[in-house]
């Protein structure tokens, strides 16, 4: 019953995104999910711990308060891929996870999820990324991802190749969903950053790879439930041998974050400090060409933080 | 001097051993330590046996202990460790409930020697032929093992299934479901069998497969019979009331002679505890004196059984065909089914040379030549790379594992398998050695990989390689396509695994029939410009 009414809000929202998507207004959309519209389009904190980075750049946002209301329920969706220690970098920073969600319960939040489809066995990754321990400390819930029950079919209208696909029933039904990728290289697809890592919300990822990825990471960037959140950790960034790393040599410690409300925006400048320019990442340049949002940071109104 | 404290005490381990053994083949969530896991099976009979020969170490001792227990007391291992031999225990002890009074009763009968003594015989000359097949038919370990894993496992599964989705809706998420793979019918085939035939004989027979068939009861009954201890009927006190023989499972008390066929005797001391007069006792021979029980005549005319002309059981046959119906309707619900994802079907079939052994394993040959196929890694390997084989091996390896990467891949940093593996099939490696055994290489066929095929990027392969032995470089306009670097290839399948065509992959293990060591992947210095600048 509650997932049924989600199809029908969904369904409502899915019409307007589409229209405020055709007026250009895709920031003004945002602004209605919180109370105060989001003041930049973009923070990047550079020079502090995890936890700090992202203290200072979620309150310079407008605080966690504008994206989580008392009793809402909220998913996080980290990078847990890899049956890696946090110092490889193929997983996303425990710490910055455990912040995100001691600031969700602090915001009111009745619950948090956390959870990955990961790719390695999924206890081992919990386990060894060390997320399993700090959302448990942070006062959060870990939940599995690894049977396809979990998942539902929802379609996708505009997706050129991917127009349905599985997804977690955590996405479907949480008020709230912060995506948190980890900044890495991506053997195939060049970078795997915050349009990337939603490949971990889906069951069936060789799906994607079969049928033009890029393709299929713009597509799915499409899915009416998006992440009213992303936060790109970027304190240690795994710069190749990417997305799993081979060892602590292919990291560099480089201290920053950032926060976007749109993906497109988070990828286009994460892509920059890769020394790409974010057409030449095709997934990027297809989701800006699909109007999921601009991967030209010019006109943007951007928010740096140096600690 | 009664004696009835003996029974309680064989009870008691034997539980203990029973549950523990089949804790170790039912942990789907790898609860238990690898350490204890060993310890558990350290004392199984023919696992025991093939690490002493592969390893000739003193470490390996599990059946020396064995050994030493039949000289001091007779066969108790079959009454104490043996988990198939308990197993029977309980079926039978749940069957007399369910048994009219005359039904009830056990009665001695002739023993079986010339097929009993046949198949030791054939187990021992087929393994010095270097062949370790029939002994992992007949062993009563690798035997429960199989039962468990294949029949109990998913029992236990599905009720954690069951419960983890009730608590899920109370917001519990500890329990998390779990995974069942599919397992191939011809590896349930033999599995079935002996389930079969130790159910049916246990509920009308007792102990009658452990001594008909199984090997290890006949060598142990052999030994038995120069036990320090051995169970006798003295004469003189015997009323010949017959209790001790209804009460034997092994049907070994021919209490009319007043003799006791001791290689039959699988030491569960009901016979002591029943006795009215004493008159069976454990009575200790030295080793000159004669021994009686070697020169034991023929049984007498009292050969009948209990419950042997029964008709055919309806319901029996119910319940293999349901039980057989339940494993091919899990094939509904396996992880291993392959949705064509791709638009143009591969063709280039996979053409492997050898199939791929576990790392530990050394090589074909070793592996092969120990493996009891008992399942122990197939249970506990975290990924279901483990899958047992089919024709993999050849015949005579069928439900031996193998690294089967449609199925999963043998995560880098996991050596459970080579821990735990009690008949030195795989042997221990330590982690930072087993991320270089080199158990196969990857092969590429570019002519099914979608970059090639449908001009698009893929990498899937790249992806998930730990070494990145499986890289990926320019190909045409700004697509990239695989290429394998064989040196630091580990096979450990996970490009396989990960590749999204079918029918066909476009990337496969070949396997080493010897396993090599893979070199260290490359380390070099990251050139990173530091800046403070914001490149937007």
């Amino acid at each position: 019953m509650k997932r049924r009414d989600f199809f029908r809000n969904s369904i409502g929202a899915g019409i307007a995104t589409g229209a405020a998507l055709h007026l250009g207004g895709y920031k003004r959309l945002w602004a209605t999910s919180g109370s105060n519209a989001a003041p930049y389009d973009l923070i990047a904190v550079r020079g502090g711990e995890p936890d700090v980075m992202f203290d200072r750049g979620i309150e310079a946002f407008g605080g966690m308060k504008s994206f989580v209301k008392a009793g809402q329920t909220v998913v996080i969706k980290p990078n847990i891929g890899w049956d890696v220690i946090p110092e490889r970098a193929a997983d996303t920073n425990p710490l910055v996870v455990k912040r995100i969600v001691e600031q969700c319960l602090a915001a009111g939040a009745r619950q948090v999820y956390v959870f990955d489809n990961t790719i390695d066995e999924m206890t081992r990754c919990y386990r060894n990324s060390g997320i399993e321990k700090a959302v448990k400390d942070g006062g959060g819930k870990m939940v599995p991802g690894h049977i396809e029950s979990y998942y539902q079919e929802v379609p996708i209208p505009n997706g050129e190749r991917l127009k349905r696909a599985k997804v977690h029933e955590l996405i479907l039904e949480s008020d709230v969903f912060i995506n948190v990728p980890v900044m890495k290289t991506h053997s195939s697809t060049r970078l795997s950053l915050a349009m990337k890592n939603l490949m971990g919300v889906v069951w069936d990822r060789r799906f994607w790879h079969a049928n033009d990825l890029h393709q299929c990471i713009a597509d799915f960037a499409m899915f009416e439930k998006k992440p009213h959140l992303n936060v790109l950790d970027a304190y240690n960034a795994l710069m190749r041998n990417g997305p799993r790393g081979v060892s602590t040599s292919d990291v560099t410690n480089m201290k920053s974050m950032l926060i976007a409300t749109n993906m497109v925006v988070l990828d286009a400048a994460a892509a920059k400090m890769f020394g790409h320019e974010p057409e030449t990442i095709r997934y990027i340049r297809r989701a800006d060409e699909m109007k999921v949002g601009t991967m030209n940071l010019d006109n943007l109104n951007i928010h740096r933080i140096q600690i | 001097m009664k004696l009835s404290y003996l029974k309680k005490i064989r009870v008691a381990v034997s539980l203990i051993f029973l549950v523990a053994t089949t804790l170790v083949f039912v942990d789907y969530r790898n609860i238990l330590p690898e350490k204890l896991i060993s310890g558990i099976v350290y004392l199984q009979f023919v696992p025991s046996l093939l690490k002493f020969i592969n390893l000739v170490s003193i470490a390996v001792l599990g059946f020396i202990v064995v050994f030493v227990l039949t000289l001091l007391f007779g066969r108790v291992y079959c009454s104490t460790i043996c988990p198939l031999g308990i197993l029977q225990d309980v079926i039978s002890w749940i069957a007399r409930k369910f048994k009219k009074r005359k039904k009830r009763y056990y009665a001695f009968s002739k023993p079986h020697n010339i097929l009993w003594y046949s198949l030791l015989a054939l187990s021992i000359i087929v393994l010095l032929f270097g062949s370790v097949f029939v002994v992992s038919l007949l062993d009563p370990y690798s035997n429960f093992g199989r039962i468990m894993t294949y029949f109990g496992k998913p029992v236990v599964v599905l009720a954690n299934n069951g419960i983890s989705s009730i608590l899920e809706k109370l917001d519990i998420f500890s329990l998390y479901p779990v995974n069942l793979v599919n397992i191939p019918f011809w590896v349930l085939v033999f599995p079935v069998i002996i389930g079969v035939l130790v159910v049916w004989l246990s509920v009308t027979h007792g102990r009658l497969y452990c001594n008909t068939v199984c090997p290890v009861g006949a060598l142990l009954g052999l030994l038995s019979k120069v036990a320090l201890f051995r169970i006798i009927i003295d004469e003189e006190e015997c009323t010949q009331c017959s209790l001790c023989a209804r009460v034997c499972k092994a049907s070994c008390m021919n209490f009319l002679q007043a003799e006791v066929d001791f290689s039959r005797c699988v030491g569960c001391y009901n016979c002591l505890t029943v006795c009215p007069t004493n008159a069976v006792k454990y009575k200790s021979f030295s080793p000159g004196s004669s021994f009686r029980s070697l020169t034991g005549r023929k049984g007498s005319d009292d050969t009948g059984t209990v419950g042997g002309s029964d008709e055919p059981d309806l319901g029996k046959r119910k319940f293999v065909k349901g039980s057989l119906a339940y494993f091919l309707g899990m094939a509904g619900i396996s992880i291993l089914q392959e949705k064509p994802v791709n638009q143009n079907p591969t063709t280039v079939p996979e053409d492997k040379d050898f199939p791929v052994s576990p790392p530990g394993s050394l090589s074909l040959e070793n592996f092969n030549d120990h493996c009891t196929a008992c399942t122990l890694c197939i249970s506990a390997c975290p990924t279901f790379v483990l899958q047992p084989s089919i024709l993999e091996y050849g015949l005579t390896g069928i439900m031996q594992p193998h690294m089967d990467y449609h199925a999963g891949y043998c995560n880098y940093d996991c050596t459970i398998c080579a821990d735990i593996c009690p008949t030195g099939a795989i042997l221990p490696v330590a982690l930072e050695k087993k991320k270089q055994v080199q158990m196969g290489i990857a092969k590429f066929i570019q002519e099914n990989c979608i970059v090639h095929t449908d001009k698009t990027d893929c990498g899937a392969c790249s992806e998930v390689c730990p070494t990145k032995s499986c890289h990926m470089v320019p190909y045409e306009g700004t697509l990239v396509i695989p290429e394998v670097l064989e040196k630091t290839c580990v096979g450990c399948g996970a490009c396989e695994f990960a590749c999204p065509t079918t029918p066909y992959k476009a990337i496969f293990v070949n396997g080493n029939a010897v396993h090599q060591v893979a070199e260290e992947p490359v380390e070099e210095e990251l050139k990173i410009q530091e800046t403070d600048d914001w490149p937007f």
